[in-house]
Protein backbone atom coordinates (compact mmCIF):
# COMPACT_ATOMS: atom_id res chain seq x y z
CA UNK A 1 0.00 0.00 0.00
CA UNK A 2 1.29 3.49 -0.65
CA UNK A 3 2.27 5.39 2.12
CA UNK A 4 -1.20 7.71 2.71
CA UNK A 5 0.92 10.79 4.11
CA UNK A 6 2.82 12.25 1.01
CA UNK A 7 3.78 12.14 -2.61
CA UNK A 8 5.71 15.45 -3.30
CA UNK A 9 9.16 16.00 -2.14
CA UNK A 10 8.58 19.45 -0.60
CA UNK A 11 9.52 17.85 2.95
CA UNK A 12 10.82 20.95 3.84
CA UNK A 13 7.56 22.95 3.53
CA UNK A 14 6.06 20.19 6.20
CA UNK A 15 8.67 20.55 8.41
CA UNK A 16 9.12 24.28 8.06
CA UNK A 17 5.34 24.98 8.72
CA UNK A 18 5.54 22.18 11.52
CA UNK A 19 8.56 24.32 13.39
CA UNK A 20 6.55 27.57 13.02
CA UNK A 21 3.44 26.73 13.48
CA UNK A 22 4.01 23.83 16.48
CA UNK A 23 6.33 26.18 18.32
CA UNK A 24 3.86 29.35 18.25
CA UNK A 25 1.18 26.31 19.59
CA UNK A 26 3.26 25.29 22.11
CA UNK A 27 3.92 29.11 22.98
CA UNK A 28 0.14 29.67 23.30
CA UNK A 29 -0.43 26.47 25.10
CA UNK A 30 1.86 27.50 27.90
CA UNK A 31 0.17 31.19 28.08
CA UNK A 32 -3.14 29.24 28.32
CA UNK A 33 -2.38 27.37 31.20
CA UNK A 34 -1.56 30.35 32.83
CA UNK A 35 -4.91 30.75 32.59
CA UNK A 36 -4.41 33.90 29.98
CA UNK A 37 -7.16 33.45 26.71
CA UNK A 38 -5.82 34.42 22.98
CA UNK A 39 -6.19 37.46 21.08
CA UNK A 40 -8.58 37.51 18.21
CA UNK A 41 -5.16 38.80 16.20
CA UNK A 42 -3.07 35.95 17.33
CA UNK A 43 -5.52 33.67 15.68
CA UNK A 44 -5.73 35.31 12.35
CA UNK A 45 -1.45 35.49 12.42
CA UNK A 46 -1.86 31.93 12.92
CA UNK A 47 -4.37 30.97 10.55
CA UNK A 48 -2.23 33.47 7.87
CA UNK A 49 1.02 31.65 8.43
CA UNK A 50 -0.92 28.21 8.30
CA UNK A 51 -1.82 28.76 4.85
CA UNK A 52 0.71 30.69 3.18
CA UNK A 53 3.69 28.27 4.19
CA UNK A 54 1.94 25.57 2.48
CA UNK A 55 1.44 27.71 -0.27
CA UNK A 56 4.88 28.94 -0.18
CA UNK A 57 6.28 25.62 0.03
CA UNK A 58 3.62 23.03 -1.47
CA UNK A 59 3.11 19.95 -0.45
CA UNK A 60 0.45 17.03 -1.19
CA UNK A 61 -1.29 13.98 -0.03
CA UNK A 62 -2.28 10.86 -1.28
CA UNK A 63 -6.13 10.77 -1.50
CA UNK A 64 -8.16 8.07 -0.76
CA UNK A 65 -11.80 8.50 -2.36
CA UNK A 66 -14.63 7.89 -0.27
CA UNK A 67 -17.89 6.58 -1.73
CA UNK A 68 -19.75 9.63 -2.30
CA UNK A 69 -17.02 10.59 -4.58
CA UNK A 70 -16.13 7.52 -5.85
CA UNK A 71 -19.90 6.66 -7.23
CA UNK A 72 -19.94 10.32 -9.37
CA UNK A 73 -16.44 8.77 -10.57
CA UNK A 74 -17.74 5.39 -11.53
CA UNK A 75 -20.82 6.79 -13.22
CA UNK A 76 -18.74 8.44 -15.80
CA UNK A 77 -16.64 5.59 -16.12
CA UNK A 78 -19.71 3.37 -17.43
CA UNK A 79 -21.10 5.82 -19.52
CA UNK A 80 -20.28 4.45 -23.40
CA UNK A 81 -18.43 7.00 -25.37
CA UNK A 82 -20.52 9.40 -27.44
CA UNK A 83 -22.89 9.30 -24.20
CA UNK A 84 -24.85 13.68 -23.51
CA UNK A 85 -23.05 14.67 -19.84
CA UNK A 86 -24.45 17.94 -18.86
CA UNK A 87 -22.65 19.87 -17.01
CA UNK A 88 -23.53 23.21 -15.34
CA UNK A 89 -21.76 25.63 -14.10
CA UNK A 90 -23.34 27.47 -10.92
CA UNK A 91 -21.27 29.35 -8.85
CA UNK A 92 -18.97 32.90 -8.91
CA UNK A 93 -15.77 33.80 -7.46
CA UNK A 94 -15.90 33.38 -4.54
CA UNK A 95 -16.66 29.80 -4.66
CA UNK A 96 -14.52 28.94 -7.46
CA UNK A 97 -11.36 28.01 -5.42
CA UNK A 98 -13.20 24.79 -4.35
CA UNK A 99 -15.41 24.17 -7.30
CA UNK A 100 -13.54 24.92 -10.41
CA UNK A 101 -11.17 22.16 -9.57
CA UNK A 102 -14.33 20.00 -9.29
CA UNK A 103 -15.45 21.34 -12.96
CA UNK A 104 -12.46 20.89 -14.19
CA UNK A 105 -12.00 17.38 -13.59
CA UNK A 106 -14.83 16.36 -14.32
CA UNK A 107 -14.41 17.89 -17.66
CA UNK A 108 -11.08 16.07 -18.67
CA UNK A 109 -12.67 13.03 -17.29
CA UNK A 110 -15.70 13.31 -19.73
CA UNK A 111 -13.63 14.08 -22.66
CA UNK A 112 -11.21 11.70 -22.19
CA UNK A 113 -14.06 8.64 -22.12
CA UNK A 114 -15.33 10.75 -25.44
CA UNK A 115 -18.69 11.75 -24.05
CA UNK A 116 -20.46 14.70 -25.39
CA UNK A 117 -20.21 17.59 -23.18
CA UNK A 118 -23.30 20.30 -22.92
CA UNK A 119 -21.79 23.13 -20.66
CA UNK A 120 -24.44 25.21 -19.57
CA UNK A 121 -24.58 27.82 -16.68
CA UNK A 122 -27.28 28.88 -13.88
CA UNK A 123 -25.11 31.51 -12.79
CA UNK A 124 -24.50 34.37 -14.59
CA UNK A 125 -21.05 34.44 -13.37
CA UNK A 126 -21.06 31.12 -14.72
CA UNK A 127 -20.29 31.55 -18.27
CA UNK A 128 -17.31 33.74 -17.50
CA UNK A 129 -15.47 30.88 -15.52
CA UNK A 130 -16.72 28.13 -17.90
CA UNK A 131 -14.60 30.36 -20.08
CA UNK A 132 -11.85 29.61 -18.13
CA UNK A 133 -12.48 25.86 -18.34
CA UNK A 134 -12.58 26.09 -22.00
CA UNK A 135 -9.33 28.18 -22.37
CA UNK A 136 -7.18 26.25 -19.56
CA UNK A 137 -8.44 22.90 -19.42
CA UNK A 138 -10.51 21.79 -23.19
CA UNK A 139 -8.73 23.76 -25.96
CA UNK A 140 -5.21 23.40 -24.27
CA UNK A 141 -5.49 20.12 -22.94
CA UNK A 142 -7.96 18.56 -25.76
CA UNK A 143 -6.70 19.83 -29.33
CA UNK A 144 -8.37 17.60 -31.22
CA UNK A 145 -11.89 18.09 -29.17
CA UNK A 146 -13.90 20.40 -31.35
CA UNK A 147 -16.95 22.85 -30.24
CA UNK A 148 -19.80 21.81 -31.68
CA UNK A 149 -18.60 18.62 -32.26
CA UNK A 150 -17.03 17.10 -29.10
CA UNK A 151 -19.22 19.78 -26.29
CA UNK A 152 -21.29 22.36 -27.00
CA UNK A 153 -21.41 26.16 -24.59
CA UNK A 154 -25.17 26.71 -24.12
CA UNK A 155 -24.15 29.43 -21.80
CA UNK A 156 -25.94 31.63 -19.14
CA UNK A 157 -30.12 31.97 -19.11
CA UNK A 158 -31.89 33.80 -16.64
CA UNK A 159 -35.18 32.15 -15.07
CA UNK A 160 -33.46 29.80 -12.55
CA UNK A 161 -35.96 27.30 -11.92
CA UNK A 162 -37.94 28.62 -14.92
CA UNK A 163 -35.38 27.96 -17.00
CA UNK A 164 -35.11 24.44 -15.92
CA UNK A 165 -38.29 23.79 -16.29
CA UNK A 166 -38.49 24.01 -19.84
CA UNK A 167 -34.93 22.47 -20.69
CA UNK A 168 -36.05 19.54 -18.88
CA UNK A 169 -39.23 18.73 -21.75
CA UNK A 170 -37.76 21.32 -24.43
CA UNK A 171 -34.15 22.71 -24.83
CA UNK A 172 -34.64 24.75 -27.95
CA UNK A 173 -37.49 26.47 -26.43
CA UNK A 174 -35.24 28.16 -23.81
CA UNK A 175 -31.64 27.96 -25.94
CA UNK A 176 -32.31 28.20 -29.69
CA UNK A 177 -29.22 28.61 -30.07
CA UNK A 178 -25.93 28.38 -28.44
CA UNK A 179 -23.47 30.81 -26.58
CA UNK A 180 -21.89 31.95 -30.19
CA UNK A 181 -25.40 32.19 -31.66
CA UNK A 182 -24.89 28.99 -33.88
CA UNK A 183 -28.29 27.24 -34.41
CA UNK A 184 -28.66 24.30 -31.86
CA UNK A 185 -30.74 22.13 -35.24
CA UNK A 186 -26.74 22.60 -36.41
CA UNK A 187 -24.59 21.61 -33.79
CA UNK A 188 -23.83 17.88 -34.49
CA UNK A 189 -22.75 17.62 -30.52
CA UNK A 190 -26.64 18.05 -29.67
CA UNK A 191 -27.77 15.68 -33.16
CA UNK A 192 -31.19 13.72 -31.22
CA UNK A 193 -30.96 16.01 -28.06
CA UNK A 194 -34.64 17.34 -27.24
CA UNK A 195 -34.32 17.64 -23.79
CA UNK A 196 -32.59 17.34 -20.70
CA UNK A 197 -33.95 13.84 -20.43
CA UNK A 198 -31.66 12.29 -23.26
CA UNK A 199 -28.56 13.17 -21.21
CA UNK A 200 -26.77 10.34 -19.26
CA UNK A 201 -25.53 12.37 -16.40
CA UNK A 202 -26.40 16.13 -14.99
CA UNK A 203 -23.29 17.35 -13.09
CA UNK A 204 -24.13 20.68 -11.43
CA UNK A 205 -21.07 22.27 -9.87
CA UNK A 206 -21.81 25.06 -7.30
CA UNK A 207 -23.96 24.56 -3.70
CA UNK A 208 -25.98 28.09 -4.06
CA UNK A 209 -29.23 29.19 -5.42
CA UNK A 210 -29.59 28.22 -8.56
CA UNK A 211 -27.95 24.79 -7.71
CA UNK A 212 -27.94 21.02 -7.19
CA UNK A 213 -31.20 21.33 -5.44
CA UNK A 214 -32.80 22.85 -7.83
CA UNK A 215 -31.76 20.70 -10.70
CA UNK A 216 -32.97 17.44 -8.68
CA UNK A 217 -35.67 19.26 -8.05
CA UNK A 218 -36.59 20.69 -11.66
CA UNK A 219 -34.98 18.29 -14.02
CA UNK A 220 -33.30 14.73 -11.88
CA UNK A 221 -36.57 13.62 -10.56
CA UNK A 222 -39.39 14.75 -12.86
CA UNK A 223 -37.21 14.35 -16.42
CA UNK A 224 -35.45 10.81 -14.91
CA UNK A 225 -32.26 12.15 -14.98
CA UNK A 226 -29.33 11.21 -13.01
CA UNK A 227 -27.85 13.99 -11.12
CA UNK A 228 -24.71 14.36 -9.28
CA UNK A 229 -23.36 17.53 -7.57
CA UNK A 230 -20.19 19.52 -7.30
CA UNK A 231 -20.59 21.83 -4.26
CA UNK A 232 -18.49 24.15 -1.50
CA UNK A 233 -18.07 22.12 1.32
CA UNK A 234 -20.10 24.85 3.12
CA UNK A 235 -23.29 24.00 1.43
CA UNK A 236 -22.37 20.31 0.76
CA UNK A 237 -24.02 19.36 4.05
CA UNK A 238 -27.75 20.59 2.59
CA UNK A 239 -27.51 17.74 -0.33
CA UNK A 240 -26.82 15.17 2.13
CA UNK A 241 -30.98 14.70 1.98
CA UNK A 242 -31.00 13.89 -1.60
CA UNK A 243 -27.77 11.26 -1.61
CA UNK A 244 -27.89 8.41 -2.99
CA UNK A 245 -31.46 8.41 -4.26
CA UNK A 246 -31.79 11.58 -5.90
CA UNK A 247 -28.21 12.74 -5.87
CA UNK A 248 -25.71 9.45 -7.10
CA UNK A 249 -22.91 11.61 -5.31
CA UNK A 250 -21.74 14.51 -3.79
CA UNK A 251 -18.28 16.33 -4.21
CA UNK A 252 -18.16 18.19 -1.19
CA UNK A 253 -15.14 21.02 -0.73
CA UNK A 254 -11.83 21.03 -1.63
CA UNK A 255 -11.47 17.31 -0.46
CA UNK A 256 -14.10 15.86 -2.46
CA UNK A 257 -12.22 17.56 -5.71
CA UNK A 258 -8.89 16.59 -4.63
CA UNK A 259 -10.40 12.76 -4.12
CA UNK A 260 -11.73 13.17 -7.60
CA UNK A 261 -8.08 14.71 -8.94
CA UNK A 262 -6.25 12.00 -7.22
CA UNK A 263 -8.63 9.03 -9.10
CA UNK A 264 -8.54 10.50 -11.56
CA UNK A 265 -4.72 10.64 -12.45
CA UNK A 266 -4.72 6.89 -10.79
CA UNK A 267 -7.07 5.66 -13.54
CA UNK A 268 -5.42 7.97 -16.54
CA UNK A 269 -2.08 8.54 -16.00
CA UNK A 270 -1.92 11.42 -18.86
CA UNK A 271 -3.53 13.03 -16.04
CA UNK A 272 -0.84 12.79 -13.33
CA UNK A 273 1.23 15.75 -14.50
CA UNK A 274 -1.49 18.14 -15.30
CA UNK A 275 -2.04 20.95 -13.04
CA UNK A 276 -4.10 19.56 -9.90
CA UNK A 277 -4.90 22.36 -8.04
CA UNK A 278 -7.34 20.57 -5.19
CA UNK A 279 -4.65 18.31 -4.57
CA UNK A 280 -2.06 21.60 -3.81
CA UNK A 281 -4.91 23.41 -1.46
CA UNK A 282 -5.14 20.37 0.24
CA UNK A 283 -2.16 20.96 2.24
CA UNK A 284 -2.53 24.74 3.10
CA UNK A 285 -6.58 23.43 4.36
CA UNK A 286 -4.95 20.44 6.38
CA UNK A 287 -2.75 23.01 8.36
CA UNK A 288 -5.43 25.62 8.69
CA UNK A 289 -7.94 22.43 10.23
CA UNK A 290 -5.07 21.61 12.57
CA UNK A 291 -4.48 24.84 13.66
CA UNK A 292 -8.26 25.34 14.14
CA UNK A 293 -8.49 21.65 16.47
CA UNK A 294 -5.44 23.07 18.42
CA UNK A 295 -7.20 26.48 19.15
CA UNK A 296 -10.53 25.02 20.01
CA UNK A 297 -8.56 22.42 22.22
CA UNK A 298 -7.00 25.41 23.84
CA UNK A 299 -10.10 27.02 24.19
CA UNK A 300 -11.21 24.83 26.24
CA UNK A 301 -8.35 23.93 28.36
CA UNK A 302 -8.52 28.10 29.12
CA UNK A 303 -12.21 27.71 29.83
CA UNK A 304 -12.53 24.69 32.15
CA UNK A 305 -9.18 26.37 34.21
CA UNK A 306 -11.23 29.36 34.20
CA UNK A 307 -14.09 27.26 35.81
CA UNK A 308 -12.33 25.39 38.22
CA UNK A 309 -10.72 28.77 39.23
CA UNK A 310 -14.16 30.25 39.83
CA UNK A 311 -15.03 27.81 41.59
CA UNK A 312 -12.67 27.90 44.17
CA UNK B 1 -61.85 46.65 -8.61
CA UNK B 2 -57.90 47.38 -8.93
CA UNK B 3 -57.24 44.73 -6.31
CA UNK B 4 -59.58 42.23 -7.47
CA UNK B 5 -58.16 42.00 -10.77
CA UNK B 6 -54.43 41.42 -9.78
CA UNK B 7 -56.09 38.33 -6.77
CA UNK B 8 -58.14 36.91 -10.00
CA UNK B 9 -54.68 36.69 -12.40
CA UNK B 10 -53.36 35.17 -9.40
CA UNK B 11 -55.55 32.48 -8.49
CA UNK B 12 -56.26 31.60 -12.08
CA UNK B 13 -52.63 31.62 -13.03
CA UNK B 14 -51.58 29.34 -9.53
CA UNK B 15 -54.73 26.57 -10.16
CA UNK B 16 -53.28 26.26 -13.44
CA UNK B 17 -49.24 25.97 -12.81
CA UNK B 18 -50.76 23.47 -9.76
CA UNK B 19 -52.35 21.72 -12.64
CA UNK B 20 -49.80 21.76 -15.03
CA UNK B 21 -47.53 19.35 -12.92
CA UNK B 22 -50.34 16.92 -12.79
CA UNK B 23 -51.65 16.69 -16.30
CA UNK B 24 -48.95 15.75 -19.18
CA UNK B 25 -51.26 17.16 -22.03
CA UNK B 26 -50.45 20.70 -20.05
CA UNK B 27 -46.43 20.55 -20.53
CA UNK B 28 -46.38 22.54 -23.57
CA UNK B 29 -48.34 25.58 -21.61
CA UNK B 30 -46.39 24.82 -18.69
CA UNK B 31 -42.98 25.55 -20.35
CA UNK B 32 -44.22 29.02 -22.03
CA UNK B 33 -45.65 29.86 -18.94
CA UNK B 34 -42.09 29.15 -17.72
CA UNK B 35 -40.97 31.28 -20.49
CA UNK B 36 -43.35 34.11 -19.31
CA UNK B 37 -41.67 34.10 -16.24
CA UNK B 38 -38.23 34.12 -17.51
CA UNK B 39 -38.94 37.07 -19.79
CA UNK B 40 -40.39 39.31 -16.17
CA UNK B 41 -37.03 37.61 -14.71
CA UNK B 42 -34.84 39.65 -16.99
CA UNK B 43 -37.12 42.84 -16.65
CA UNK B 44 -35.90 42.53 -12.93
CA UNK B 45 -32.65 42.96 -14.58
CA UNK B 46 -34.22 46.19 -15.79
CA UNK B 47 -35.26 47.02 -12.45
CA UNK B 48 -32.23 46.94 -10.65
CA UNK B 49 -29.46 48.59 -12.66
CA UNK B 50 -32.47 51.38 -12.69
CA UNK B 51 -32.63 51.48 -9.12
CA UNK B 52 -28.86 51.15 -8.93
CA UNK B 53 -28.68 54.20 -10.89
CA UNK B 54 -31.49 56.19 -9.08
CA UNK B 55 -29.52 55.90 -5.53
CA UNK B 56 -26.12 56.29 -6.77
CA UNK B 57 -27.08 59.26 -8.67
CA UNK B 58 -29.17 60.96 -5.59
CA UNK B 59 -26.14 60.58 -3.60
CA UNK B 60 -23.87 61.89 -5.81
CA UNK B 61 -26.12 65.13 -6.79
CA UNK B 62 -27.03 65.77 -2.64
CA UNK B 63 -23.23 64.87 -1.86
CA UNK B 64 -24.62 62.51 0.58
CA UNK B 65 -21.71 60.87 3.12
CA UNK B 66 -19.24 58.86 1.42
CA UNK B 67 -20.29 59.77 -2.35
CA UNK B 68 -17.25 59.06 -3.66
CA UNK B 69 -18.25 55.30 -3.54
CA UNK B 70 -21.38 55.84 -5.67
CA UNK B 71 -18.50 57.30 -8.53
CA UNK B 72 -16.94 54.04 -8.22
CA UNK B 73 -20.03 52.26 -8.33
CA UNK B 74 -21.99 54.32 -11.59
CA UNK B 75 -18.18 53.91 -13.05
CA UNK B 76 -17.89 50.36 -12.59
CA UNK B 77 -21.62 49.94 -13.20
CA UNK B 78 -20.83 51.65 -16.82
CA UNK B 79 -18.15 50.05 -18.14
CA UNK B 80 -19.37 46.51 -17.42
CA UNK B 81 -22.73 47.15 -19.47
CA UNK B 82 -20.65 49.01 -21.62
CA UNK B 83 -17.96 46.17 -22.07
CA UNK B 84 -20.94 43.70 -22.53
CA UNK B 85 -23.73 45.12 -24.51
CA UNK B 86 -21.08 46.85 -26.86
CA UNK B 87 -19.16 43.39 -26.92
CA UNK B 88 -16.08 46.33 -26.72
CA UNK B 89 -12.21 44.18 -28.04
CA UNK B 90 -14.12 40.88 -28.69
CA UNK B 91 -12.07 39.05 -30.80
CA UNK B 92 -15.61 37.35 -32.66
CA UNK B 93 -17.42 40.83 -32.88
CA UNK B 94 -20.70 41.08 -31.77
CA UNK B 95 -21.94 37.64 -32.71
CA UNK B 96 -19.51 35.76 -30.67
CA UNK B 97 -20.46 35.26 -27.34
CA UNK B 98 -19.98 37.61 -24.67
CA UNK B 99 -17.17 36.03 -22.52
CA UNK B 100 -15.04 35.15 -25.48
CA UNK B 101 -11.40 35.71 -23.91
CA UNK B 102 -9.86 38.93 -24.80
CA UNK B 103 -12.86 40.74 -24.60
CA UNK B 104 -13.21 43.44 -22.36
CA UNK B 105 -15.90 42.24 -20.14
CA UNK B 106 -13.76 38.61 -19.49
CA UNK B 107 -10.99 40.66 -18.95
CA UNK B 108 -12.32 42.69 -16.52
CA UNK B 109 -14.25 39.58 -15.09
CA UNK B 110 -10.66 37.98 -14.60
CA UNK B 111 -8.72 40.42 -13.39
CA UNK B 112 -11.11 42.56 -11.18
CA UNK B 113 -14.52 41.26 -10.33
CA UNK B 114 -12.49 37.63 -9.64
CA UNK B 115 -9.98 38.46 -6.92
CA UNK B 116 -11.95 40.89 -5.32
CA UNK B 117 -14.92 38.44 -4.57
CA UNK B 118 -12.72 35.77 -4.01
CA UNK B 119 -10.63 37.52 -1.24
CA UNK B 120 -13.88 38.75 0.34
CA UNK B 121 -14.97 35.02 0.30
CA UNK B 122 -11.33 34.12 1.87
CA UNK B 123 -11.44 36.47 4.79
CA UNK B 124 -14.19 33.76 6.46
CA UNK B 125 -11.23 31.53 6.83
CA UNK B 126 -10.12 34.02 9.53
CA UNK B 127 -13.19 34.81 11.18
CA UNK B 128 -14.16 31.04 11.09
CA UNK B 129 -11.37 30.41 13.35
CA UNK B 130 -11.82 33.15 15.56
CA UNK B 131 -15.38 31.98 15.78
CA UNK B 132 -14.78 28.12 16.40
CA UNK B 133 -12.17 29.65 19.34
CA UNK B 134 -14.76 31.50 21.20
CA UNK B 135 -18.14 29.15 20.14
CA UNK B 136 -16.71 25.36 20.53
CA UNK B 137 -16.35 24.86 24.23
CA UNK B 138 -18.00 22.02 26.32
CA UNK B 139 -20.35 24.15 28.39
CA UNK B 140 -23.04 21.89 28.64
CA UNK B 141 -24.11 18.17 27.23
CA UNK B 142 -25.34 19.84 23.77
CA UNK B 143 -22.00 21.81 23.08
CA UNK B 144 -19.76 19.08 23.47
CA UNK B 145 -21.61 16.98 21.27
CA UNK B 146 -21.42 19.66 18.91
CA UNK B 147 -17.54 19.92 19.63
CA UNK B 148 -16.67 16.28 19.10
CA UNK B 149 -18.95 16.32 15.88
CA UNK B 150 -17.18 19.54 14.72
CA UNK B 151 -14.20 18.21 15.52
CA UNK B 152 -14.99 14.82 13.81
CA UNK B 153 -15.65 16.43 10.47
CA UNK B 154 -12.09 18.85 11.02
CA UNK B 155 -10.10 15.91 11.36
CA UNK B 156 -12.32 14.08 8.57
CA UNK B 157 -11.55 16.61 5.73
CA UNK B 158 -8.20 16.08 5.76
CA UNK B 159 -5.73 13.44 4.69
CA UNK B 160 -4.24 13.72 8.61
CA UNK B 161 -7.96 11.85 9.68
CA UNK B 162 -7.03 8.98 7.51
CA UNK B 163 -3.54 8.91 8.02
CA UNK B 164 -4.53 8.80 11.99
CA UNK B 165 -7.03 5.69 12.05
CA UNK B 166 -6.01 3.76 8.82
CA UNK B 167 -4.76 0.92 11.15
CA UNK B 168 -8.72 0.60 12.18
CA UNK B 169 -9.49 -3.52 10.56
CA UNK B 170 -12.48 -3.49 7.71
CA UNK B 171 -14.85 -4.85 9.68
CA UNK B 172 -14.80 -1.62 12.40
CA UNK B 173 -13.86 0.82 9.25
CA UNK B 174 -16.66 3.36 10.61
CA UNK B 175 -14.35 3.91 13.18
CA UNK B 176 -11.89 5.10 10.52
CA UNK B 177 -12.29 9.36 11.32
CA UNK B 178 -13.08 9.95 7.21
CA UNK B 179 -16.06 7.40 7.70
CA UNK B 180 -17.26 8.76 10.72
CA UNK B 181 -17.04 11.98 9.21
CA UNK B 182 -19.61 11.11 6.37
CA UNK B 183 -21.35 9.19 9.04
CA UNK B 184 -21.80 12.38 10.71
CA UNK B 185 -22.79 14.40 7.78
CA UNK B 186 -25.01 11.05 6.42
CA UNK B 187 -27.47 10.56 9.41
CA UNK B 188 -27.61 13.24 11.98
CA UNK B 189 -27.09 15.95 9.63
CA UNK B 190 -29.44 14.38 7.06
CA UNK B 191 -31.72 13.80 9.57
CA UNK B 192 -31.61 17.25 10.92
CA UNK B 193 -31.68 19.06 7.54
CA UNK B 194 -34.67 16.73 5.85
CA UNK B 195 -36.51 17.99 9.17
CA UNK B 196 -35.68 21.69 8.45
CA UNK B 197 -36.96 20.55 4.90
CA UNK B 198 -40.22 19.49 5.22
CA UNK B 199 -40.68 22.19 7.67
CA UNK B 200 -40.11 24.86 5.32
CA UNK B 201 -41.86 22.75 2.45
CA UNK B 202 -44.96 22.88 4.75
CA UNK B 203 -44.54 26.71 5.26
CA UNK B 204 -44.23 27.61 1.25
CA UNK B 205 -47.13 25.47 0.92
CA UNK B 206 -49.28 26.84 2.96
CA UNK B 207 -48.01 30.41 2.05
CA UNK B 208 -48.84 29.67 -1.54
CA UNK B 209 -52.74 28.62 -0.82
CA UNK B 210 -52.58 31.80 1.31
CA UNK B 211 -51.75 33.68 -1.99
CA UNK B 212 -54.30 31.73 -4.44
CA UNK B 213 -56.87 31.78 -2.38
CA UNK B 214 -56.20 35.64 -1.64
CA UNK B 215 -55.89 35.19 1.79
CA UNK B 216 -52.15 36.83 1.54
CA UNK B 217 -52.81 39.92 -0.12
CA UNK B 218 -49.55 42.12 1.13
CA UNK B 219 -47.66 41.50 -2.08
CA UNK B 220 -50.72 44.08 -3.62
CA UNK B 221 -48.81 46.76 -1.00
CA UNK B 222 -50.82 48.20 1.94
CA UNK B 223 -52.31 45.54 4.41
CA UNK B 224 -56.21 46.19 3.58
CA UNK B 225 -57.80 44.13 1.47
Amino acid sequence: MTHPLLLSSALVGIVFSAIVIGGGLVFLLIRTLKAKEVDRRVIFLFIFVATALPILFPFTFSEEPTAIVKRVFDKIESLPAGSHVMLSFDFDPAMAPEVQPMANAITRHCLVKGDKVVFICAWATGQALLTQTLDNIVRKEFPDKKEGIDYVNLGYKAGNEGMMNVIVTNLRKMYPTDVNSIPLDSIPALEGVTSCRDMKLLVSMGGGYPGPKEWVLFVGDPGNVPVAAGAAAVSAPQLYPYYPKQLLGILGGVKGAAEYEYELAKRYPQFDKVDKPALKMMGPQTMAHIVVMVFIILANIAYFKGRKAGQK
Amino acid sequence: MRRQVPLIITFCVGIFLIAYVFSPPLTDFGENFSVYFDIIAVFAFFLGGGNLIRIHTNNLRRRKKDWWYSVVTLGAFTLMLAAGLFKIGNPGGIGASLTTSGSWFQTIFETLMSPLNSTMYALLAFFIASASYRAFRARNREATILLVAAFIILLGRTPIGYFLTAWIPDSWSILRVPDLSVWIMSFPNLAGQRAIMIGVSLGVVSMSLRLILGIERTYLGGDKG
